[in-house]
C-alpha cells in the first residue's frame, strides 16, 4: 500500500465559478484516493451557508453582512459576466444541457466522498457568521489546521 | 475480455466518470475487469491518468461513434 496522498484547497472566493472549480478538483482528488480538505475562508464561507434565514444574535454590521452576502452555494454570483444575477441563470441553464453537476450537487458529492470541509473561525467572526448558519457537515479550524494538512499535501491550491 | 463489472457513464460530465469509476472499483477484487462507457471527451485522458495513478491497467480501449469504451483491470 502506497502512502496516503493529500490534497488541500483554500477556497477564499465566493464566486460560483471559482467554487465550482474548487469542488470539481476536490471530487477528482477524492476519486484519486487522496485525503481531501477544503478550507473555506472569507467569501468562500458563503458556499457553506444554509439557504434559509437563520435567527442568530447579531449586531447591526453583522446583520448587514449576513443579508448582503449570498446565502448558500446556489446563490453565489459569477466572477465574470454576472450581469446582476442573469449570468448565473444562463450558466446553470447551459450546465443542465451539458449534464454538468451544479455546485450544490458537487458539495453533496464531496461530502459523500469524505472530503473534509473546514470553515475558518476567525473570518466567520469577521463576517458575523455563526455555526448554526453553516452546513452541519462543516468542521471548524484556523490557520494551523490548514497548515497541518497542507505540509503533507501533494496538491495545495488557493482559489 | 471478461468483464466483471459494467459502468455506464455516458452523458456524465467531468468529474463524474472517475468518481463513479472509483466507486465501482472499490467493490471489486484485484484482477477483475471494469468496463466503462463514456461520452465526455476529457474522460479519455482522465481515465488513463486515473488508472495509472491507482496502478490499474487499461486492457483495451475502443471508440464507437461518440462512445468511448474502456476495460480497466484492477491492480
Amino acid at each position: 500500500m502506497t502512502e496516503q496522498k493529500k490534497t488541500t484547497i483554500v477556497l477564499f472566493s465566493g464566486d460560483y465559478d471559482k467554487a465550482m472549480a474548487a469542488y470539481i478538483i476536490a471530487n477528482g482528488a477524492a476519486a484519486y484516493d487522496h485525503e481531501v480538505t477544503i478550507f473555506h475562508t472569507f467569501w468562500g464561507l458563503n458556499a457553506l451557508r444554509k439557504d434559509e434565514p437563520i435567527k442568530n444574535n447579531k449586531n447591526f454590521i453583522e446583520k448587514l453582512f449576513g443579508n448582503m452576502m449570498p446565502r448558500g452555494a446556489d446563490k453565489l454570483g459569477l466572477s465574470q459576466m454576472n450581469f446582476a444575477g442573469m449570468g448565473p441563470k444562463m450558466i446553470k441553464h447551459v450546465m443542465k444541457k451539458h449534464n454538468a453537476m451544479t455546485l450544490p450537487q458537487l458539495i453533496d458529492m464531496a461530502v459523500e466522498q469524505d472530503v473534509k470541509l473546514i470553515a475558518c473561525t476567525m473570518t466567520m467572526d469577521l463576517l458575523g457568521l455563526g455555526e448554526i448558519e453553516l452546513l452541519k457537515e462543516v468542521e471548524y479550524g484556523g490557520v494551523a489546521a490548514y497548515l497541518g494538512e497542507a505540509q503533507d499535501g501533494q496538491v495545495n491550491l488557493f482559489i | 475480455m471478461n468483464t466483471t463489472t459494467f459502468l455506464d457513464a455516458k452523458g456524465l460530465a467531468c468529474p463524474m466518470p472517475i468518481v463513479r469509476a472509483k466507486k465501482a472499483m472499490k467493490d471489486m477484487q484485484t484482477g477483475e475487469v471494469l468496463e466503462i462507457h463514456t461520452t465526455d471527451k476529457g474522460s479519455v485522458s482522465d481515465l488513463t491518468a486515473w488508472a495509472a495513478s491507482g496502478n490499474h491497467e487499461i486492457k483495451d480501449q475502443q471508440q464507437e461513434s461518440d462512445v468511448f469504451k474502456f476495460w480497466i483491470q484492477k491492480g
